[in-house]
């Protein structure tokens, strides 16, 4: 039992080191950032991902993934979070794009594959429903046959940045006689094809990512199905797993749990750095035992995947802990600042000239990151997934 | 990177696992428990023709040269079993301080003894007003002409009644709480003016507390150097804690378990409450929480070879401190699912927890070592 890495593991993470120090990620970082130019930002990053042959590594290598081990993906994520280089947008490369390798015919792998790798077409998830939330099932959206075509109709809710996209994936109802699981079919939908509007639903941050996205008798080719029509479910189903593994997102709690720590060492409350207060210590270092748990759940995790056994249940355990503990940082972030955590800096007072610099963004982050525990399928239901798969309850 | 097993490891794990889960009942550990030494003798021997009481110790003192897995391994199955034995006492503390701070025909005299299963020890180093502080030393040792003069009480010494020989931390130097100056002395139970008052913890394991009422000793049962005693009994006290942390998991494991199948087989308003959910979240996090805690078993393990580094003081500290909070955590929810057949004497689920508290409460609880990790984490 050990976690020491080979010599071509270290020759891959000077590699890394290399590559992120010479891609200026921060360029990127702050156009990101920036609700203005966020698209931008992360499309520039995209592309230096992609021109160095690494923006899916996970992906086979005749589809253009890098052939990445497990431990490869593990160094190359808490490089990543070390040099503050951000992460890519998963819709596209993490989710529908192993979807349409997988199960899709050639021609949508041609179609769909290399714009998805290089970035020019940005996509977003249409899965939940105003009446679909975790019971996904449920969903109503509409596809009728039409000649060559659906029809559809019906909403998708929570669509993040669906603003920004060219095309979204949907899981659609094509079939209600049986299980709500059957008759659920996977379509790739333009979002320029008339009919589809989109509302913006401001969020508890003040940003605006998510959106309702409304289709009323949208026309949508055959030809742009996945697989057979009824089997959308599986198919979505079975790469859930991976999105949330991703979820976890330890190294950029580590590094987090870092700047606390710095936060800490220049807060001060009556001449004393709050890193001596004794309510700080305990909490800091509660999550750091947990968090320093979770880091060897994820690499036990990376090990099962590394011997060729996927993320089952142990991914929604990941997913669990990684978004508790990603929260309980958020919390102390903010309570850190005390009263700060509840400013706003915009165009009329920055950080600077309100006078904290961590405030805003400790609020920010808070705020959001109570979405968490609720996408990617809601802590409350990886618990009935565990309950049922693994303790057979 | 690589969790898997040696073909050795699996060997000791199956072997452990089918010792504890065939022939080891609960009614079984019950009597042992309760006979006068609180262990069966029996099954001590079988310990060392099964060759387990060798494996920590070196080759060339007849040991097996085994890591800090082979150990996990072993714990965790005597944990799952609630097994009734003084390995921690005997082998893992005990032998490995002589092991560490004696040589020669003393050194191989006793280990030869201890790993044929024909000697037990104890190591005296707890005093009433320590809490966990192994610093805080009271008993003098002073010099005379011959050696030592040995003054004072140690308390909650596991194994003490039935030990034939304890080592004994005495200051030889400086005030109460200085780190330098204590020194570690082998002595026999048998020796003139050393009292024992025998008695049992909760989870019925024999302890006793130790007065030395001016015990002479030789130079010579000096183990490890004069005045530095503190740093090899933390060294020997760091090396058992993945193992005794392992035997907690083993215990958390099976409360979890058995918890899990209670809860399939009783049925309440025409179902089985196993169907609950609230009933089943909260197994969900007893699972976690032996997943958490099996998670910094390895970390742990996986650092060991580099044992005086800060990181795997962190790691030995985190190790503690979730075991610690878990622990209890699986052990509540244990008996409040359980209801009313969780507080009675007759099931083993009070039992395992009664032996779970005792383990976290050794060598620091979680409180305790978060602040030793507040220390490294967070210096000021």
């Amino acid at each position: 039992m050990d976690i020491t890495f080979s010599t071509d593991d270290l020759k891959f993470r000077d590699e890394v080191r290399f590559f992120f120090a010479n891609a200026a990620p921060e360029d990127s970082r702050q156009l990101i950032n920036n609700p203005d130019t966020y698209k931008q930002g992360v499309i520039q990053w995209q592309k230096k991902l992609f021109a160095q042959g690494w923006v899916a590594p996970f992906w086979p290598l005749e589809h253009g993934g890098a052939g990445w081990s497990a431990t490869q993906s593990y160094i190359y994520e808490c490089e990543r979070v070390v040099a503050q280089a951000p992460d890519v947008v998963p819709f596209g490369l993490k989710m529908v794009g192993p979807v349409i390798y997988t199960y899709g015919n050639s021609e949508q792998k041609a179609r769909f594959l290399p714009g998805i790798l290089d970035g020019t077409d940005w996509w977003c998830q249409g899965y939940s429903e105003p009446g679909a939330g975790s019971d996904l099932a449920a969903l109503k959206t509409r596809a009728d046959r039409d000649g060559g075509d659906y029809i559809i109709n019906g909403s998708k809710i929570w669509t993040t940045y669906a603003q920004y996209a060219d095309w979204i994936f949907c899981l659609v109802r094509t079939d209600n006689s049986g299980k709500p699981q059957q008759g659920i079919t996977f379509l790739l939908i333009d979002m320029k094809t008339p009919g589809i509007t989109v509302s913006p639903i401001p969020s508890i941050n003040g940003v605006n990512s998510l959106n309702e996205v409304h289709f009323e008798n949208v026309r949508v080719p055959q030809s742009n199905r996945i697989g057979e029509e009824g089997l959308g479910w599986t198919y979505a189903k079975s790469l859930l797993a991976h999105e949330r593994t991703a979820i976890a997102r330890v190294a950029d709690s580590r590094s987090r749990l870092d700047r606390v720590r710095e936060f800490a060492s220049s807060e001060h409350q009556g001449g004393r750095p709050m890193i001596m207060d004794e309510a700080f210590r305990t909490r800091f270092t509660t999550i750091e035992a947990e968090l320093m748990a979770l880091e060897y759940m994820e690499l036990r995790v990376l090990a099962a995947m590394a011997s060729n056994r996927s993320p089952g249940a142990e991914s929604s355990l990941l997913k669990i802990r990684g978004t508790e503990i990603q929260q309980a940082l958020h919390e102390l972030t903010i309570e850190l600042a005390g009263l700060y955590g509840c400013m706003i800096a915009d165009d009329e007072a920055s950080s600077a000239d309100i006078g904290h610099s961590f405030g805003d963004q400790a609020r920010k982050d808070f705020m959001y990151g109570r979405a968490s525990t609720i996408f990617g399928g809601s802590n409350e239901i990886q618990k009935n997934i565990i309950a049922k798969r693994v303790l057979g309850l | 990177m690589n969790f898997s097993l040696t073909e050795e490891q699996q060997i000791l794990q199956d072997s452990a696992a089918r010792l504890v889960g065939q022939s080891y009942s609960f009614e079984r550990r019950q009597q042992d428990v309760g006979s006068a030494a609180g262990f069966d003798p029996e099954l001590w021997k079988q310990f060392a023709d099964l060759g387990w009481l060798a494996i920590p110790f070196r080759e060339e003192n007849g040991g097996f040269g085994g890591e800090a897995t082979d150990l996990m391994l072993l714990m965790e199955e005597m944990g799952k079993g609630l097994v009734a034995a003084p390995y921690l006492a005997t082998v893992l503390l005990f032998g490995k301080l002589v092991e560490a701070g004696t040589e020669g025909h003393l050194c191989d005299d006793l280990l030869t003894r201890l790993i044929a299963g024909q000697l037990q020890g104890g190591v005296a180093f707890m005093e009433r007003q320590a809490r966990y502080a192994l610093n805080d030393t009271c008993t003098r040792a002073s010099r005379t002409s011959a050696g030592f003069v040995l003054s004072g009480e140690k308390t909650m010494v596991l194994n003490g009644p039935v030990a034939d020989k304890l080592i004994v931390s005495a200051r030889t130097e400086g005030s109460q709480q200085d780190e330098s100056g204590i020194s570690l002395f082998l002595l026999d139970t048998t020796t003139p003016g050393l009292d024992l008052t025998s008695y049992r913890l909760m989870d019925g394991q024999q302890v006793a507390n130790v007065r030395l009422n001016n015990v002479q000793v030789k130079s010579g049962q000096l183990v490890g150097q004069e005045n530095e005693g503190l740093a090899l009994l933390q060294g020997v006290i760091n090396k058992a804690l993945p193992g005794l942390c392992a035997e907690a998991l083993g215990l958390m494991t099976h409360l979890t378990n058995t918890t899990i199948e209670y809860t399939k087989a009783r049925k309440q308003f025409g179902v089985p409450i196993s169907s609950f959910q609230s009933l089943q979240h909260r197994m969900v996090d007893m699972f976690t929480a032996c997943e958490e805690t099996r998670s910094l078993i390895y970390r742990s393990v996986c650092s060991a070879d580099k044992p005086d580094t800060q990181e795997h003081l962190r790691n030995l500290h985190a190790l503690k401190v979730i075991t610690g909070r878990r622990g209890k955590r699986v052990g509540n929810d244990a008996i409040q699912l359980h209801g009313g057949m969780g507080i009675t004497d007759e099931l083993d689920v009070g039992h395992y927890v009664k032996h779970l508290m005792v383990l976290n409460s050794l060598f620091g609880d979680a409180d305790y070592h978060q602040q030793q990790l507040a220390t490294l984490s967070l210096p000021v």
